[in-house]
């Protein structure tokens, strides 16, 4: 038998011609299950509608991968891929470099305020797109307020949308690390003689290096995989490969030109994840080291100011919307919020916005469940740093397969749910048209975020307090109990908070297989603003605020849910 | 204190979780119609519900997407169909269904069917055509009174040196509307002229939105969204809505010379499970009943010559006398490639 000192789990990979103990085959069978479950969900959900889908553009008859030499043949397609990289690169970089001044101000002082603040940066994460470019256009249009700057559908104005999305990405991730950091040596430095420039240039910066190339390739995989945002500010001039795929199968039924965009697009993704990946497990093992929260310091006030007009920034256009739900005819007044217990005049809606939020509270509840169960059993596994090799590799692929459905068109996963969910296993009911897929899309785009808010967590337990707690007697499911699950509990409010927020704002995978007579609230929004008639236009602009307001509610309970900080 | 709070949040959710099928999903007793449309269809409270009480159908909904995909996403489907019928396939994807085969053909022998007729795409009488409409540009009557400028009236009008600078048109590639007014140039202006024009326009300061909402409310200065722009592409029907409580008419008005006519089509799906409770959607969709719904619920005109329209639009929304057509096969032949040359000429 093992030494207290040695893991169990290590001896049992070590010297597999030994018998093996049945509690540790058990042990082995759970979390075999465990890796099941999730990769299952991962494989019928996403691999197999996106493959099939894929598929067919290199299947005619016979494989056919002539497509690729068409694609790369046009001149179109590699203005394409260079304005992707162009947007993915410049929206990053412009991201970090307000994002880190905005984390030292919300994580690493401490004011009144602050969790609205944090709560309040999230907001455009998750605001769908269609409002968000409503919002942008209303101040960018020639009369609008910033009109004189003459953005409007400029490249300019798409980096400006995707660093409005992205900045709080940047945000969180390196201000729950900063939050986290020993203060010490920057004191040191400090005392030493050094600036609070060179204190924060030769100390702070090299130890938030790993969380800030963390953030910056899921920025970049955010700003590359950007659709709506670009469509609506920008449209075909600055087509990405993302909105290129949507053409393509969406309006010329093109499968061979999609899948093989398809492709570019999962490398630049998969390039983007293996630059994530190799910081995170290097930040992780960092985490690990720093024990205690920092006490609070008083805000420098360069950082103070670049985050106090970033905050502006980011408040223009939803104070656009707040100001356009409020206009009524050439005054102002309430009453497009009282419409939204309505169905909009003429029966424009087949159910009042107020039993569309309820539907999307109800989607939001299901996709919830379903992101954190799955998420956290990913989390869970992956948190596990087994000594052989092909093991080791095993979870790190795991890993990057949960990141995937970050980074693969919406398009080519809604198309390729309709493909193959008509009664897949021969299930009697036809689930395309049964509503149920809803809330399991939506999980999908979730999953990845539960991962990344839990799984820091999980790596920074030390691995000896369970070693020890096993050494005690304690068995795998009471060192999971005891050991991993306060501390998980603590970051799953934020990861309910975050898959909640997403669900409720998610409109790609919906728009696709959602039940007309039970739409959800950014349905609702768009058919809305679809119609003519000034009012309805009105109801659609208080209806996105009410779901900015909601989703601010849900990330501010989140917060104080919250006792680690994840990545996000 | 927190763990519990969590514990506790996630058992809330659970309690009220969706994933237990409702009750709506085992009321039928007739069987179960499915009908597949675009995101815009809708009737209005009852009529649907009187139509299920009549024939003992359960209708139920999916509406997959809009224009062109709604069409891509049927034929992707064939061998296993989404539903038992369509609405909302349009003249300018009509024969790319027709031709890949995801219709079966039904003739309606109701009396609105012999007005439906007209308008078939092709004589196949796969899709049977419900309500029509006509996209054209509108402009905002109280900006050119204030500037004291003639509004425009013809396509050749916006090239003119007066109108620079304020026409809004939406994408061809990704708007249906901005489809249907590609047809109309190339209606008006052949096919050997229609890229010429473009490039006139396009000189003459023309801005191209991205989907209808995006020009009607940020561009168009007479939506109600404040745009700047008194030119916009719309619909025939859209001036009656720009009504004001104090304002004796409408604020905006059809250039009905610029107009390209819209049909809406629905069909019986091949492999249809309810190919009969189809065809008696298809002839409900052609009873006045619905056929009166049609424009204020989906700001279409009924194809029924007996159905009457509401009075804000027999004054205010009239139909353009000669819509600029083009022939639905050289649509299917040609849509593609027009899409594509439009894309390199004026968006760049």
């Amino acid at each position: 038998m093992p030494g207290p000192a040695q893991p169990p789990s290590a001896e049992f990979l070590r010297r597999p011609g030994r018998p093996v103990p049945r509690r540790l085959r058990t042990r082995h069978l759970a979390w075999t299950l465990a890796a099941t479950v999730p990769l299952v969900f991962l494989g019928v959900f996403f691999a197999w509608p996106v493959l099939s889908l894929v598929g067919r553009g290199f299947w005619d008859g016979g494989p056919d991968l002539s497509g690729f030499a068409e694609v790369f043949g046009r001149p179109r397609t590699w203005r394409i891929i260079g304005l992707t990289l162009a947007q993915g690169a410049i929206g990053t970089v412009v991201s970090v470099l307000l994002g880190i001044p905005g984390a030292y101000l919300l994580y690493r002082c401490r004011f009144r305020g602050q969790g609205v603040l944090r709560a309040f940066v999230t907001i455009p994460f998750v605001l769908p797109t269609v409002v968000v470019g409503v919002a942008f256009r209303a101040l960018l249009r020639d009369n609008g307020p910033l009109g004189f700057l003459g953005l409007d559908g400029s490249f300019t104005a798409i980096i400006a949308a995707l660093v409005f999305f992205n900045y709080a990405v940047v945000v969180r991730t390196v201000g729950g690390l900063w939050s986290r950091l020993d203060p010490r040596p920057e004191q040191a430095a400090r005392s030493l003689g050094a600036g609070p420039a060179r204190a924060f240039l030769t100390v702070t910066l090299p130890a938030l290096a790993p969380a800030i190339v963390s953030a910056a390739s899921l920025v970049f995989l955010f700003c590359a995989t950007a659709f709506g945002t670009v469509l609506v500010l920008g449209g075909l001039r600055f087509g990405t490969v993302e909105t290129e795929i949507w053409i393509q199968t969406t309006q010329f039924l093109d499968l061979r030109a999609a899948a093989v965009l398809s492709v570019v697009q999962v490398v630049v993704v998969g390039a983007a994840l293996a630059v994530a990946g190799r910081a995170r497990s290097r930040r992780e093992r960092a985490l690990a080291l720093v024990e205690a929260p920092t006490a609070p310091t008083r805000p420098h006030p360069v950082p103070t100011v670049i985050t106090a007009l970033t905050l502006v920034l980011l408040a223009l256009p939803l104070i656009a919307l707040v100001t356009g739900s409020l206009r009524v005819g050439d005054g102002w007044g309430v009453d497009h919020y009282r419409a939204l217990a309505t169905t909009g005049g003429d029966s424009a809606l087949t159910v009042t916005v107020w039993e569309a939020l309820r539907n999307s509270l109800a989607v939001a509840v299901d996709a919830t469940l379903l992101a954190v169960l799955v998420g956290g059993l990913v989390a869970l596994v992956v948190s596990r740093r087994p000594r052989h090799p092909v093991l080791r590799r095993t979870v790190a692929v795991l890993d990057g397969a949960f990141m995937l459905p970050l980074g693969v068109s919406a398009v080519t996963v809604g198309f390729g749910f309709l493909l193959v969910m008509g009664h897949p296993f021969g299930i009697s009911t036809d689930l395309r048209t049964s509503g149920i897929l809803v809330p399991i899309a939506q999980a999908v785009v979730a999953v990845p975020l539960v991962v990344r808010t839990v799984l820091p967590v999980l790596r920074a337990i030390d691995p000896r307090l369970r070693e020890a707690a096993a050494t005690l007697g304690a068995g795998p499911g009471r060192v999971l109990a005891t050991i991993d699950l306060p501390v998980v509990l603590r970051s799953l409010g934020l990861a309910v908070g975050f898959a909640f927020a997403v669900s409720l704002g998610e409109f790609g995978a919906t728009s696709f297989l959602a039940r007309p007579d039970r739409p959800t609230l950014p349905v609702v929004i768009f058919r809305l603003i679809g119609l003519p008639g000034a009012d309805r236009y009105g109801m659609a602009l208080a209806a996105s605020v009410v779901l900015a307001v909601l989703t601010a509610g849900v990330m501010a309970l989140a917060e104080r849910l919250r006792g680690f900080g994840g990545e996000l | 204190m927190r763990t519990i709070l969590g514990a506790g949040l996630v058992m809330a959710l659970a309690a009220c979780s969706v994933t237990t099928p409702t009750a709506d999903e085992s009321s039928s007793d007739g069987g179960t119609v499915t009908l597949v449309t675009h995101d815009s269809f809708h009737l209005s409270d009852g009529l649907l519900a009187d139509f299920e009480q009549r024939t003992g159908l359960t209708v139920k909904q999916v509406a997959p997407g809009d224009g062109g995909a709604l069409v891509n996403q049927l034929i992707l489907t064939k061998d296993s169909p989404l539903g038992d019928v369509v609405y909302g396939i349009d003249n300018s994807f009509a024969t790319r269904a027709i031709d890949a085969g995801v219709l079966q053909p039904y003739t309606s022998e109701v009396p609105a069917a012999a007005d439906a007729a007209q308008y078939a795409p092709d004589d196949s009488g796969s899709l049977t055509a419900v309500d029509m409409g006509d996209v054209c540009l509108n402009v905002d009557t109280v900006w050119f009174a204030d500037h004291g400028l003639a509004a425009p009236t013809t396509l050749d009008d916006l090239t003119a040196p007066q109108y620079k600078d304020l026409t809004v048109v939406t994408n061809a590639a990704t708007s249906s509307p901005g489809l249907s007014f590609l047809l109309a140039t190339i209606g008006a202006k052949g096919e050997d002229g229609w890229q010429a024009y473009w490039s006139a326009l396009k000189d003459n300061g023309l801005k191209v939105a991205e989907s209808w909402s995006d020009a009607y409310y940020s561009d168009f200065s007479g939506g109600g969204g404040g745009g700047s722009r008194p030119i916009a592409l719309s619909y025939a029907s859209s001036p009656p809505e720009t009504v004001t409580d104090d304002a004796t008419g409408p604020t905006t008005a059809a250039m009905l010379d610029t107009c390209f006519r819209q049909v809406e089509y629905a069909g019986v799906l091949e492999g249809a499970q309810n190919p009969e409770g189809a065809q008696q959607l298809i002839d409900f969709l052609l009873s006045d009943e619905v056929q009166e719904d049609i424009p204020g619920s989906m700001y279409m005109y009924p194809v029924s010559s007996t159905a009457s329209l509401p009075d804000t639009w027999q004054q205010w929304a009239p139909l353009s006398d000669d819509p600029w057509t083009v022939d639905p096969a050289e649509i299917s032949a040609n849509r593609d490639d027009w899409v594509r040359t439009w894309t390199d000429l004026v968006v760049g």
